[in-house]
């Protein structure tokens, strides 16, 4: 078996259009939840969430591009170009035919949809731009990243809802762990900030009307993001004979489903899951240092979340950090997982852990210390990062410093 | 502006050339657009014109819309816009 390392990294999400702005708002514990702005947004009863504010596209695509597409591709090409950029790969003949991308999205192309659906239905039109199918699938993202990049070996999109990129990911670095890849780019990316997409998710009644505050007594649900967050898994030795700088190691990762609910998560699948993938990397409990909650804010995620995390490492449970970032940019649907990995970047890197904010009220059921409101410096050498996503499907990373 | 004019100035567009650069003689392929956008210009004529063209790009040839040259799109769309009158 190969190891894998990540040599490059980019995003853009509420917090920021890069890595190190975002790893610097994250540092400052600066929350991107504002005020929405978008199209009828004043018949929504859910006005707020971590926009991205900003994205010039039309300076960054051209016309032809434009037209195919949808903003969260568009956020998808702009991290990819920064992971690549950094990992300083370009690639051409077995690298590129062996190389691909997995990427994770909930709902792809939701604007799209919404915007047709809108003329076709409200504005009574009959007809829409040819182009509405290849903008709004699924795997339009991850085309364009292997068709902008020349990645020619094994592309894909995963759809597991609020797990998504955390699956995606998993599988690429089963990819390149199992020597079938030298390298893939990975991640994930959504953009459902649009009337549509902002109703639908109003149905649940489990969002909140004022902040995301994760793991405080006073939680009162989850607030949307958007975003994308991109990686380059590469092989270790791969990386090593052409000196890339490496940002960390993923060592594991297990996938679990709780068979049970399509909606409530389970403490017992969220549990196998954490130590699956302990298991999976070689790691005892004690050596994780620190958590990337999924931590959403919503009653039911934090409070199962903080007991499995309980039973998996038992006294050890108190040493530990677990913070979530949601409080910061949002929940990014398919897309969280993959810009949460920065936080456990920065903390395997940098030293620094990342606060969840908005934290008032300490809640007994969630009596872990989850870094409230100010980042922390402190040495990890384990960090996991959690995905638990509606119908039951979690998936857990472990990552190790390098 | 003539139907002619208003057919040029969107494929000229397509292509990202002058108007003055489309030339009925032209084919599409001397004006360098392909299938998607070939695509792209019969919707845009459909939503200038409010007409339907009976265009399919699965068999591009055996439509009943000659695409051959800038001239026959022209006067195909001359003839459904007189049909819709």
């Amino acid at each position: 078996m190969k190891r894998v390392v990540i040599t490059g990294a980019g995003t853009i999400n509420a917090l920021g259009h890069s890595v190190p702005d975002t790893l610097e708002a994250m540092r400052e514990g600066r929350c991107g939840i504002s005020e929405l702005e978008f199209r009828d947004v004043e018949r929504l009863a859910i006005k707020i969430g971590g926009q991205v504010r900003g994205f010039e596209a039309e300076g960054r695509f051209n016309r032809q591009q434009m037209s195919l597409y949808d903003r969260f591709t568009q956020f998808t090409l702009t991290a990819a170009k920064e992971a690549i950029d950094q990992a300083g790969l370009t690639f051409h003949g077995d690298l590129a035919a062996r190389s691909g991308v997995v990427l994770g999205t909930a709902g792809g192309g939701v604007s799209t949809w919404d915007d047709n659906y809108r003329s076709v239905y409200e504005d009574g039109k009959n007809r829409v731009h040819p182009f509405v199918v290849p903008k709004l699938m699924n795997n339009a993202a991850a085309s364009h990243v292997s068709m902008e990049h020349n990645l020619k070996g094994p592309s894909f999109t995963v759809s597991t809802a609020c797990a998504s990129s955390n699956h995606a990911m998993a599988l690429a670095f089963q990819m390149v762990r199992s020597g079938a890849a030298p390298v893939m780019i990975t991640g994930g990316s959504e953009s459902m900030l649009c009337f549509g997409g902002v109703k639908a998710w109003e149905g649940l009644r489990v969002m909140s009307k004022d902040a995301c505050r994760p793991f405080s007594a006073n939680r009162n649900g989850m607030v949307q993001g958007e975003g994308a967050g991109v990686f380059v898994f590469e092989e270790y030795e791969h990386a090593r004979a052409r000196g890339a700088e490496i940002l960390c190691e993923v060592a594991g990762f297990a996938m679990t489903s709780d068979a049970s609910d399509i909606v409530m998560p389970s403490k017992q699948g969220a549990a196998r899951a954490m130590a699956g993938a302990l298991k999976d990397a070689g790691l005892n409990a004690s050596d994780v240092g620190y958590i990337n909650a999924h931590g959403t804010g919503t009653a039911a995620n934090d409070k199962t979340e903080c007991a499995a995390v309980a039973d998996v490492f038992g006294p050890h449970a108190d040493e530990l950090m677990i913070s979530s970032t949601k409080s910061m940019h949002g929940h990014l649907i398919g897309g969280t997982g993959a810009v949460e990995l920065l936080a456990c970047i920065m903390a395997l890197r940098d030293g620094i852990i990342a606060p969840t904010i908005g934290y008032e009220e300490p809640d007994p059921e969630c009596a872990l210390d989850v870094v409230p409101n100010e980042a922390r410096e402190a040495k990890v050498d384990v960090a996991l990062s959690n995905a638990f996503a509606f119908g039951g499907l979690n998936a857990v990373l472990a990552l190790k410093r390098i | 502006m003539s139907i002619s004019d208003r057919v040029i100035a969107i494929i000229a567009e397509q292509a990202v050339l002058e108007p003055s650069d489309v030339t009925p003689e032209s084919t599409l392929e001397d004006l360098g657009i392909d299938s998607l956008g070939l695509v792209e210009c019969i919707f845009a004529i459909e939503e200038e014109f409010d007409i339907s063209i009976p265009f399919n790009a699965n068999e591009p040839e055996a439509s009943d819309f000659d695409i051959s040259n800038v001239a026959a799109i022209i006067s195909g769309i001359e003839k459904l816009v007189a049909e819709k009158v």
